[in-house]
């Protein structure tokens, strides 16, 4: 068990592309932290210096209360999961598993013992004396986290391990990865591009966006509170609408001209970025009234997708096209007129430059 | 689907007949006696002096200082063999795994260099070679016969494209379970490159054996001579009044054909394997 902590961490490739830009964060002991971001966001990078895979350009990275910039990333007391399992194909499952306690020179007593202590927890008993080649997605999964747990590390690293399975199980492994975490109580680190693992993995989120972090906090948080546009556009699904406004003396337009009714006042005068969640609007009876975001829209699009509906509609003169949560049982028509209406806890505004949250 | 006619299955046919007849020929020629052959030219028929042209060639002494038996020059070609087949590989495969995995400066240059070496067959650079096995002493050894030949551009160009193909996440893996590069090219790359080996094996076996003028180079005793040699050896007679062995030289042929044959046969599954697919 151990903390991790990264001090202005950087990584420079080939002297000139900076993958990651100077990253601090602090991870718990036994804390689950989930790195997630767009391809190419540096999440893998960041995960890989962390393992000792590859240099640290500038920074620190402690683990526990030990500098491991120039450490092994054997001696670094880390176990890793890859994308493609990595495991040894030559090798029985028995083997992939010991292999590592192997070279640290654990009696053979002992090997056996915490291999058929791992095999039993993640099932996969009935396969030790395979090869690789012979196990399906899943089990080969199962291995590769099994090679993980016989180490009995201070911290796992997970680099995007269930992209490689299909969508059932996916959901399955995830759900088991959590509970081993748990039960295990080992610091984690976790990098996914998938907004819907990070939420329910993480115990906290880092999104990541070219190199730099664009917000650390809970799932929930972080759903409730976006801290930038691009945070706002990446949790949750589908994503965030995102309406370019401009607030004056009449109060709040598009900037296509479209009056917005009854929207947050309080706001200086000048360009904002509007943020309401599909899930956030309802359906009004009639024009606005009241405190709130109001806004009528016509209906281009129904897309049922079984548990609930999403209307996808634009403003009258054009402009962006908005999605919204209905029902499933809603039977909305193209043409159709909608007034539409959200609390105001739940419109964001962000600075139309920058893209930064304004509360 | 397709059905296999019977179209197809005499096209085979009459490939295999073209491949497998001259074979066949020189068995049955190489069961009649010299004269027989000397009058008639080749024979498709069994001349009945199997085991005495065989046991001849393969066990009593021939040239000048009798050492040069059938048994002596099949184990002098199979060291040949052997050597070459495994010097090469050994060889091939450690510079092959330099250049892959250890990003030294220059490493693609030196990849090269190794490469454009193929364009200078031994013939070219036969008798510089020559003189350094002399100064080095190695004439008349097995060494001499060997060592100069063992760099390899094609074993290590096949070892490097193979290597390549690896995944980068095996050797991390195996980085954080504790192998150090000695250990991870022992306990990892070793064993995944088997069926590559084989069919570099392969090649490099039947290149080391079928080796026929740098071995006469390298070697004037008798004890050195191999197969190849022998044949030619055999023909040499015809300088003095004699009849050739034909009968001898065409046993021996065959015998210089079995195992290169054997290997092929026995190894072919996975040559195939090697050249093809891989298994990670
Ligand atoms: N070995 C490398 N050399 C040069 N650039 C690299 C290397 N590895 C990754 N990169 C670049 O660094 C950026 C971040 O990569 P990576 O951390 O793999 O992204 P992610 O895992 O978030 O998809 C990408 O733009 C990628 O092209
Ligand atoms: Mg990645």
């Amino acid at each position: 068990m151990a903390t991790i902590t990264l001090d202005k961490v950087r990584k420079v490739y080939a002297g000139t592309m900076e993958a990651v830009k100077g990253v601090s964060i602090d991870i718990a002991d036994g804390e689950f932290i989930v790195l997630v971001g767009p391809s190419g966001c540096g999440k893998s990078t960041l995960l890989r210096m962390i393992a000792g895979l590859e240099e640290i350009t500038t920074g620190e990275v402690k683990i526990g209360e030990r500098v491991v910039n120039k450490i092994d990333p054997a001696d670094r007391d880390i176990a890793m999961v890859f994308q493609n399992y990595a495991l040894y194909p030559h090798m029985t499952v028995y083997n992939n598993l010991a292999y590592g306690l192997k070279n640290r020179g654990m009696p053979k007593a002992e090997i056996d013992k915490r291999v058929k202590e791992a095999a039993r927890i993640l099932e996969i008993d009935d396969y030790l004396d395979r090869k690789p080649r012979a196990l399906s997605g899943g089990q080969r999964q199962r291995v590769a986290m099994g090679r993980a747990i016989v180490r009995e590390p201070a911290t796992f690293l997970f680099d995007e391990p269930l992209s490689n399975l299909d969508a059932k199980l996916r959901v399955q492994m995830r759900v088991e990865i959590k509970r081993l975490q748990r039960e295990l109580g080992t610091t984690s680190v976790y990098v996914t591009h998938d907004q819907l693992e990070a939420m329910t993995l993480a115990d906290r989120l880092v999104v990541l966006n070219k190199g730099n972090i664009e917000q650390i906090g809970a799932p929930i948080e972080v759903y409730d509170r976006p801290a930038s546009t691009f945070v706002a556009s990446f949790i949750g699904s589908p994503a965030m609408n995102l309406l370019d406004v401009t607030s004056d003396d009449a109060g709040l337009k598009l900037v296509t001209g479209t009056g917005l009714a009854g929207a947050a006042s309080g706001l200086d005068r000048g360009r904002y970025t509007l943020g309401v969640r599909p899930e956030h609007l309802e359906i009004a009876d009639g024009a606005a009234s009241g405190e709130g975001l109001s806004l009528e829209v016509t209906v281009n699009v129904l897309e049922p997708v079984g548990a609930e509906s999403f209307v996808y509609a634009s403003f009258a003169d054009g402009g962006p096209q908005i999605v919204v949560r209905v029902s499933s049982h809603a039977r909305h028509q193209p043409g159709e007129k909608l007034y539409l209406k959200a609390m105001p806890q739940n419109v964001h505004f962000f600075d139309a430059d920058t893209g930064k949250r304004i509360d | 689907m397709y059905r296999t006619r019977i179209t197809d299955h005499l096209i085979l046919i009459l490939g295999s007949l073209m491949m497998i007849g001259p074979v066949a020929v020189l068995f049955l020629t190489s069961t009649h006696d010299a004269v027989e052959v000397h009058r008639h030219g080749l024979m498709a028929s069994w001349g009945g002096h199997f085991l005495e042209t065989y046991n001849k060639v393969l066990f009593e002494p021939g040239g000048f200082t009798g050492q040069a038996t059938g048994m002596r020059m099949l184990m002098n070609s199979m060291i040949l063999g052997i050597g070459f087949a495994v010097g090469k590989i050994v060889l091939s495969m450690l510079a092959a795994y330099a250049i892959v995995y250890f990003r030294f400066r220059m490493g693609t240059f030196f990849f090269w260099v190794i490469f454009t070496t193929l364009l200078l067959p031994l013939e070219v650079r036969i008798v510089p070679s020559y003189e350094v096995v002399q100064k080095l002493g190695m004439i008349n050894t097995y060494q001499g016969m060997i060592v100069p030949l063992l760099a390899s551009a094609t074993g290590t160009f096949y070892f490097r494209q193979f290597f390549k193909s690896v995944p980068d996440e095996l050797l991390e893996a195996a980085r954080i379970d504790g192998a150090g590069p000695w250990k991870f090219f022992i306990d990892i790359l070793v064993p995944i490159s088997k069926t590559m080996i084989a069919a570099i094996f392969i090649i490099m076996f039947v290149y080391g054996w079928n080796q026929y003028l740098w071995p006469m180079m390298m070697t004037s005793e008798e004890v050195y001579f191999t197969l190849v040699r022998g044949i030619k050896q055999i023909m040499l007679v015809w300088v003095g009044s004699q009849i050739p062995d034909y009968n001898e030289a065409f046993a021996l042929a065959v015998l210089a054909m079995l195992p290169p044959v054997i290997v092929v046969v026995v190894f072919q599954s996975w040559f195939i394997k090697g050249l093809t697919e891989s298994d990670k």
